[in-house]
């Protein structure tokens, strides 16, 4: 999704020309996904938000060496993505890249075993023990659900909350978070269904509630 | 049916769902996928919930910048301008 309103080469030429409100365009855009990628690398929102701050002034001070060879977009956190991990390395954390480069490592089951029947079930193995009923057309509207979705979002691991904010809640293309997060597509798929079924699943735990 | 011993299992099943809605799926184990939610209700009830879960997140606010935030950064830019 480009910037909303005017095209790439538009606000290049306005940044580039010193445009205020180019750049506050742009900062309101990404900011808030600056800081949560950054989040995969540091420690604290304290060190994301500076992260974020140092890639801005890298972006302006690399403009006139941008060549478009890549969208604007993922020049960015690609920056972005290089300052978080030398801050990271400053700071002396152990980076958990594993996150991202192999999140199929440590097996996360989208439901607990004891939704299903046993694998070994003579009739029905695998089947669900306890099937997941259908929920109130009504209550999803309502904003407690939406403070669930958001409480949900916030409780992931930070790689899943990265990539479930650019992708269902921003409408990032897979290949734009591909892309700004250096991510194989299985990886990515990966952390976005478990960030999904957590979601599911905290919604489930809200609107079952009252059933 | 000849094809039981290849049949997915709920609990295979939800696994699936982010591949089968990215297309990922291979064209045998997507045509499994489908069979499958056709006929058990529970699996239905499951996809039809990560839809909603899906629909939901994008109608959240995207986050707004804090005002300070904005302005600490417009600072930033007008200093690089002024170099």
């Amino acid at each position: 999704m480009a910037v909303a309103g005017s095209t790439e080469a538009q606000l290049l030429e306005a940044l580039r020309a010193g445009d205020e409100a180019a750049f506050a365009q742009l900062v309101r855009e990404y900011q808030p996904s600056l800081v949560r990628v950054a989040r995969i690398y540091v420690s604290t929102q304290a060190a994301a938000e500076e992260v974020a701050a140092e890639t801005w002034l890298a972006v302006l001070n690399g403009l006139d060496r941008f060549e478009g060879r890549s969208s604007l977009k993922t020049w960015i956190f690609r920056i972005l993505t290089n300052i978080a991990k030398t801050r990271a390395q400053r700071d002396g954390r152990t980076l958990p890249f594993s996150a991202l480069q192999d999140p199929g490592r440590v097996p996360e089951a989208a439901l607990d075993a004891d939704r299903f029947l046993d694998p070994q079930h003579p009739r029905w193995p695998g089947h669900w023990a306890v099937r997941p009923e259908p929920w109130p057309e009504d209550a999803l509207i309502a904003a407690e659900t939406q403070a669930v979705v958001a409480e949900a979002i916030e409780a992931l691991p930070p790689a899943q909350r990265a990539v479930i904010s650019l992708r269902d809640v921003e409408g990032w293309s897979s290949e734009e978070v591909r892309n700004a997060l250096e991510l194989s597509e299985t990886n990515q798929r990966v952390l976005l269904h478990r960030a999904r079924s957590k979601v599911r699943r905290a919604l489930e735990s809200y609107l079952g509630e009252d059933t | 049916m000849s094809q039981d011993t290849a049949q997915l299992s709920c609990q295979e099943l939800v696994e699936l769902v982010t591949d089968y809605f990215e297309g990922a799926l291979p064209p045998g184990e997507h045509a499994r996928f489908e069979a499958h939610v056709e006929r058990c209700r529970g699996c239905g009830v499951y996809l039809e919930q990560m839809r909603t879960t899906i629909r939901l997140l994008g109608h959240l606010p995207v986050d707004e910048l804090p005002a300070g935030a904005e302005l600490e950064l417009l600072e930033a830019f007008r200093g690089w301008r002024s170099c």
